[in-house]
């Protein structure tokens, strides 16, 4: 007879003191052994690009994000996953102070680009670094050519010419892997694309900058399998020579994209580590009952 | 009778029912036309299109109406409105240009650099200057703009050196331009301002995601983005302008005469002018003499005329930017 | 939700470096001058107007202004008060918007629910905004040409050779209801299109037909609609003058017409504040500026009142859900 049964899951997941996986401190060296089954993973991780510190954030008395310490390193996919409202968008749009515009967000905490305080760098200055990729496609209403070139010519104090930006443009395109879809429309709209054509657009705008850490917000959400397939794959490429962070709410593209996973439940960093680790060997209850899909 | 009416009315019968009010509308434009075509009538008849050109002196010509009577001969018809024309032409061309600048920018400020205690009281501010009434701009105009230009601004010299044309009081395309241009500033920024609060979170947040500044992210994406309503906001404006007879024909001087910028740029600004508008207005006490009669009717379908191109123009400024997918 | 103790942002840290124009384009930073420029000149314009016309208003508004006819005298002091315009402007408001709303509210009902034929109900769109567009002085024109037609000389004075006046309450009214028209279809219409579509279903899948379904549901989910848009007219129509001067005679007194009590007003000629304030100007033939500022004053005060409401049912709207439809309500 079994006296001491587990109370209803629900009631745990709800009312349980937040449980934090042993060594939750981001690991020295690069990530555990990959896994067979990853089908992309590859080399070390480099050096790290930007480390948050205690980071919380409020809206209002509301504590978004709760004394969150994470690092984001170079060449490596982190992708950030928890339910709904567990404040994983919030930290990324902290990354690029993007949350100042919304009235009422205070931050608390450091997050370092490169060793600097982003308070102390111009805030376009750091946006121009850290870039980002939204959950709606959101192309400008002008041509693909314009939305490319647009913050290369925005950044820069002169305006360049076509001639120069055509050969960056191409290559931001390539990158996205988009080139040869559109390289005969260059001067059509942007917004007669499909939508997963559109996303890659806007990753390739992203990118045109060369910026150092790419944020991407659940940017496969509004988008249909095969473009979702296309866009994972870019990531999986794009990982070589930027940071990418990105999140998602599907613990599957986690696993396919994700070098480090980190598990976000109501404002806490739950755990953080390896994706193999979080997916097969989580060291929190509730990390474990996440990805067996208990809730969610 | 009342019987019947009081029973629940068929879907039929009801669809019949507000249909036929919906196109009375169009019925009352159709009568516009005729009407007011019919009205003018003859004074295309004995002028044939050259009624728009320069001529003469037009408060004589009409005068020579007036005094025509009842039964006017053909050669009393003789008009050359050119004068009347060109006013409109200016004072509606000038404010709206200045206008639609001082609304941009000032919208920008609203929606984009204004703190938010300002912003709390500048959006009712711009809401009630919308709706003050002409002739209260008019009668600040004629009490206090007009009697300033003509004592601060207006020099003797100025007066002497066109007293043979025309006579320089201070009513003047300035005061003209001025007054109207505030008139209409308002009604363009209240819909620049809708518009820019309407362009999607999304284009904005992009822009200033991707490092640029807010002034460029504002300048490149959500006027661009706008642009359907700001021109929708231009036309309006250039309505209210065309159209506007009162407040015009306070502070313009009511000189049938066509300010001419060949005098420089100051004596230009200075000198008197009247729009049609306000000649319609100022002549409709003659309206029993036929030939003055049919002359104001017809300076009414040069308006009513003008006044459907803009709003045709309207409607054609919307169309481009509906292959980006644009919604208006 | 306990709060665990996170650090807030210490109060002595130095605050996040803002957007610098360091590298701004010169172009950019002189436009950005300019749009502070533009709107402080904006706030000065406003309370320049408001603060110039409250102090002439205060200082020559006399509370006898109020309630006593006007008369012809030429000396200011004897010229009598603007009782019969205001009156007139009540009344000339009272008769536009009663002879438009329910035009309009049809109308927009017709466009929004039944729209069929579409293109017949396009050009009733584009109908309404080309109403919209044609100045008030070309309506008033107009209608001079319509009403000085024998078939509708009921509407006003029939001389003895049969000629038809064409000036009265009752042809200005019909004249400021074109003004008033458009502004109550747009916010009715605008209205009726918020109303999600599932509200009308459940309506329809409760037996309902449509007609019952716009007047026991529609009708009321987009009263405040109708309201903000006839609170608008009216503002348009109290301070329209050109349909005034010429429509409705611009006489300094009501005068009556016909024997019949009540029509006898409605087929007269009269004036409004905004024609007195036009006659009592320079320009007019008054030429008393103490009384048209007294006048003026009076009138700006009716719009901010009316402003006012258009405010009040906005917010009242927006507690009950609905949407108060107001160019930049709100924000």
């Amino acid at each position: 007879m079994i006296t001491e049964q587990p109370p209803p899951i629900r009631k745990i997941l709800v009312d349980a003191p937040p449980t934090v996986a042993p060594g939750i401190a981001p690991p020295a060296g690069g990530h555990a052994a990959t896994s067979g089954a990853a089908h992309h993973r590859r080399g070390e991780a480099g050096p790290e690009r930007m480390t948050l510190q205690g980071l919380s954030v409020f809206y209002g008395e509301n504590e978004a994000v709760k004394q969150v310490s994470l690092s984001i390193r170079l060449g490596e996919v982190l992708a950030l996953i928890g339910p709904s409202g567990c404040g994983k968008t919030t930290l990324l749009r902290t990354l690029n102070r993007l949350t100042e515009l919304t009235a009422g967000a205070q931050r608390g905490g450091t997050i370092l680009l490169d060793g600097t305080d982003v308070d102390a760098l111009e805030v376009t200055a750091l946006r121009r670094r850290v870039a980002m990729v939204f959950q709606q496609p959101n192309p400008f209403p002008m041509s693909i050519f314009d939305n490319v070139a647009y913050a290369l010519r925005e950044q820069s104090r002169k305006r360049p010419g076509r001639s120069v930006l055509a050969p960056l443009v191409e290559d931001a395109l390539r990158r996205a892997g988009l080139w040869d879809e559109v390289k005969d429309k260059l001067d059509a709209p942007a917004l007669r694309l499909s939508g997963g054509q559109q996303q890659r657009l806007c990753i390739a705008r992203a990118i045109a900058t060369r910026p150092e850490v790419l944020l991407m917000d659940e940017p496969c959400s509004a988008l249909d399998p095969r473009s979702t397939a296309v866009i994972e794959q870019l990531i999986g490429e794009l990982r070589s020579d930027l940071a990418i962070v990105i999140v998602t709410h599907n613990m599957q593209q986690a696993r396919r994209v994700g070098d480090k996973v980190a598990f976000m439940y109501l404002g806490d960093l739950v755990e953080y580590g390896p994706a193999e680790q979080i997916f097969d060997a989580p060291q929190a209850q509730r990390t474990r009952d996440y990805v067996r899909g208990v809730f969610g | 009778m009342l019987h019947r009416l009081r029973q629940p009315w068929s879907d039929r019968r009801a669809e019949l029912t507000l249909g036929a009010l919906a196109c009375a509308v169009l019925l009352v434009i159709v009568l516009m036309v005729v009407f007011v075509a019919n009205e003018a009538w003859p004074t295309f008849q004995h002028n044939g299109l050259r009624w728009l050109f320069p001529g003469g002196n037009v408060d004589t010509q009409i005068n020579t109406m007036v005094n025509a009577g009842a039964k006017p001969p053909a050669a009393d018809y003789h008009l050359r409105a050119w004068p009347l024309v060109w006013g409109t032409i200016l004072t509606t061309g000038l404010a709206v240009v200045f206008g639609l600048i001082f609304a941009l920018l000032a919208s920008i400020f609203i929606v984009e650099f204004a703190p938010d205690r300002l912003r709390a009281i500048i959006v009712p501010v711009v809401r009630l200057l919308a709706a003050v009434p002409s002739v209260i701009y008019g009668l600040l105009g004629i009490l206090v703009l007009v009697p300033f230009v003509g004592n601060h601004i207006i020099s003797a010299h100025d007066k002497k050196s066109v007293e043979f044309i025309v006579q320089l009081s201070g009513a003047s395309l300035l005061v003209a331009v001025v007054i109207l241009t505030v008139m209409i500033v308002p009604i363009m920024i209240a819909i620049c301002v809708d518009a820019l609060y309407a362009v999607p979170r999304g284009w904005k947040e992009g822009a200033v995601a991707l490092g640029v500044n807010r002034w460029r992210a504002m300048w490149t994406v959500s006027i661009r983005a706008a642009r359907p309503a700001i021109i929708a906001a231009a036309v309006l404006a250039c309505a209210r302008a065309l159209g506007e007879a009162i407040m015009l024909s306070m502070v313009s001087g009511s000189v049938g005469f066509a300010p001419n910028p060949f005098d420089g740029p100051r004596l230009f600004l200075l000198e008197p002018l009247r729009p049609l508008a306000s000649t319609i207005v100022e002549d409709s006490e003659s309206l029993q003499a036929p030939a003055v009669r049919s002359t104001v009717y017809a300076f009414a379908l040069l308006l009513l005329f003008s006044s459907l191109l803009l709003s045709l123009a309207g409607y054609l400024a919307k169309q481009p930017m509906k292959k980006y997918g644009v919604r208006s | 939700m306990a709060v665990t103790a996170s650090p807030r942002p210490a109060p002595g840290k130095q605050r996040p470096k803002r957007e610098s124009m360091a590298d701004w384009r010169w172009g950019d930073r002189i436009a950005y001058v300019l749009c502070w420029g533009a709107g402080l000149a904006l706030c000065a314009i406003a309370a320049l107007i408001m603060g110039y016309m409250a102090v002439r208003g205060l200082q020559y508004l006399k509370p006898s202004l109020l309630w006593s006819h006007p008369s012809g005298e030429v000396d200011q002091s004897d010229s009598g008060g603007f009782l019969d315009p205001i009156i007139g402007t009540i009344l000339l408001t009272i008769i536009g918007i009663a002879i438009a709303t329910p035009i309009a509210v049809a109308a927009a009902i017709w466009v929004v629910e039944y729209g069929r034929p579409s293109g017949l109900a396009r050009m009733v769109e584009s109908g309404i905004e080309v109403v919209a567009g044609t100045p008030d002085i070309v309506l008033a024109i107009f209608g001079l040409a319509l009403f000085q037609h024998g078939l509708l000389g009921w509407m006003s004075f029939t001389a003895e050779g049969g000629a038809v006046f064409g000036r009265s309450f009752l042809t200005a009214g019909a004249m400021m209801s074109l003004i008033a028209l458009p502004m109550v279809f747009g916010a009715t219409r605008e209205g009726l299109q918020s109303i999600p579509a599932h509200v009308r279903e459940a309506s329809y899948g409760l037996g309902k037909t449509k007609i019952a379904t716009i007047r026991r549901v529609l009708l009321p989910a987009v009263r405040p609609n109708v309201s903000t848009g006839a609170a608008l007219g009216m503002g348009r129509i109290a301070g329209d003058t050109a349909i005034v001067v010429i429509l409705l005679g611009a006489t300094l007194r009501l005068e009556k017409e016909g024997g019949v009590p009540g029509l006898d007003v409605l087929k007269g000629t009269g004036s409004t504040l905004t024609s007195y304030v036009y006659n009592n100007s320079p320009a007019g033939e008054g030429n008393a500026p103490e009384k048209a500022y007294a006048a003026a004053f009076v009138l700006l005060l009716l719009v901010v009142a009316l402003n006012f409401t258009v405010d009040l049912i906005a917010r009242r709207g927006a507690k009950t859900g609905l949407e108060g439809t107001r160019l930049g309500a709100g924000r």
